[in-house]
């Protein structure tokens, strides 16, 4: 267990190193999240409560949405050159590369959900009502319920035919449970939380993201054997 | 196909027909929704064999994965097809009895979204198993994500229970009159009688489409 553990430190230290060295991909994973915020602010008319009202589920769906780039782009560089099956030839258990890529993407949808809030309450004119605090807290947690069964799915199709198509495809309806949990948590977040009900969405956000991250980890050298 | 596959596929299929003809002719109206009941007859059948059809995609998954043995892919195969045909005819039949009874043929009711997502989510495997040219690795991925698509069956069969629903929660069986229960047990025998035939039609047709793939 504790040798697992350094492993996957070590490969996080990797993941990071190659999100700072390679920062056009945050930049770009940003500029599409905010596009797509944008984007949504024109669908949902010129109606200032409408695009108030569905501030949250505009957020994650521009997070989801990016995710797909950041997620793919991920393994993308992991397929080019084998690096995956050279990782894979070292001594490390493949628990470890899960959870090292996993925690690398979960850093990155992480910064970019926080960099999307201020640009969220500016669009859609969503004013928290109780401070910024439970929007900061709900991102790492919404992230997470995405980036597990991303990282998982995204190594699935990075090897497969079609796998723009197929990574949306896998990931989206898995993530349902968490991105409505994600998003009435945030939505609390921004019209504040009369009935105290945000602490119950949060518990549902991190059961999801316990059974995610727990079978992603057991599963995962299935997905990457050869 | 087999003549023996043939002769009992006319028969489950018989028998089906029977079934309905039953829901519709000795079965009484019921008390609120009239003759509109009867498509009960046929909607709980089938969500119990989609559900439980995606439950022996989750066997065969985990037999895949722990034995390596073709059998288990050729049954994921084919649970995970008549699966999602299933499934799809449950969201249309749910439709076809909301939009008299709800007065719309779609709402983003938790027990039709969890529906929606299960279907997906296995559709979603389906066309995973379309892009990938190795059997081995198709058999290996296509089992992994089950495992994590199954999560979607419990849920969509507790929601109704745990969240507010426009869906109704499953009726006691005490609570239904009894012809009623009779027309739709009779309904669930043959639907799963059905079921059973198409998984075993859709196995022998994987296990030859593999052997094709083998020998090409």
């Amino acid at each position: 267990m504790k040798e697992i553990l350094r492993q996957c430190t070590l490969v996080v230290r990797k993941e990071l190193l190659h999100l700072w060295r390679g920062r056009a991909r945050l930049v770009a994973t940003a500029a599409f999240a905010f596009a797509n915020l944008v984007v949504f602010s024109f669908a949902g008319g010129l109606h200032s409560e409408a695009l108030r009202t569905n501030a949250a589920g505009f957020l994650w769906v521009g997070i989801l949405l990016a995710s797909t780039l950041a997620l793919g782009e991920s393994f993308r560089v992991e397929v080019q050159n084998n690096a995956l099956e050279a990782m894979l030839l070292l001594p490390v258990h493949p628990a470890a590369i899960f959870y090292g890529k996993a925690i690398g993407n979960l850093v990155l949808l992480t910064l970019v959900g926080m960099v999307m809030i201020p640009f969220s309450v500016v669009l859609f004119d969503a004013t928290p009502a109780g401070g910024l605090g439970r929007l900061f807290l709900t991102i790492p947690f919404g992230a997470a319920a995405i980036s597990a069964p991303g990282t998982m799915h995204a190594a699935l199709s990075s090897r497969a035919r079609s796998r723009d198509v197929l990574l949306p495809l896998l990931l989206f309806p898995l993530v349902v449970p968490g991105l409505v949990a994600a998003v009435q948590a945030t939505q609390l977040g921004f019209v504040g939380d009369a009935m105290g009900d945000y602490g119950d969405w949060l518990t549902v956000l991190a059961g999801f993201c316990v059974v995610q991250w727990g079978l992603g980890g057991l599963l995962f050298s299935f997905v990457v054997e050869e | 196909m087999t003549r023996n596959l043939l002769i009992t596929g006319a028969l489950a299929v018989l028998l089906q027909v029977g079934g309905m003809v039953a829901g519709l002719t000795l079965s009484p109206p019921e008390q609120h929704m009239s003759d509109l009941v009867r498509i009960m007859f046929v909607h709980v059948p089938v969500a119990w064999a989609a559900m439980a059809t995606f439950t022996v995609t989750l066997v065969a998954a985990i037999g895949w994965l722990s034995t390596r043995r073709w059998g288990w892919d050729h049954l994921l195969d084919a649970s995970l097809e008549v699966g999602v045909v299933l499934g799809v005819l449950l969201s249309v039949q749910g439709s076809v009895w909301g939009y008299p009874t709800w007065g719309t043929w779609w709402t983003w009711d938790p027990r039709l979204t969890s529906v929606a997502v299960m279907v997906l989510s296995f559709l979603g495997i389906l066309a995973l198993r379309a892009f990938v040219d190795d059997p081995d690795k198709r058999a290996s991925w296509s089992a992994a994500a089950s495992i994590l698509a199954w999560g979607s069956v419990p849920f969509t069969y507790f929601c109704v229970k745990v969240m507010n629903s426009l869906h109704q929660k499953q009726t006691p069986w005490g609570a239904m009159a009894p012809e009623m229960l009779r027309v739709l047990l009779l309904n669930t025998g043959t639907v799963t009688i059905l079921t059973l035939w198409m998984l075993v039609a859709r196995y022998r047709l994987a296990r030859v489409e593999l052997q094709r793939e083998l020998d090409t």
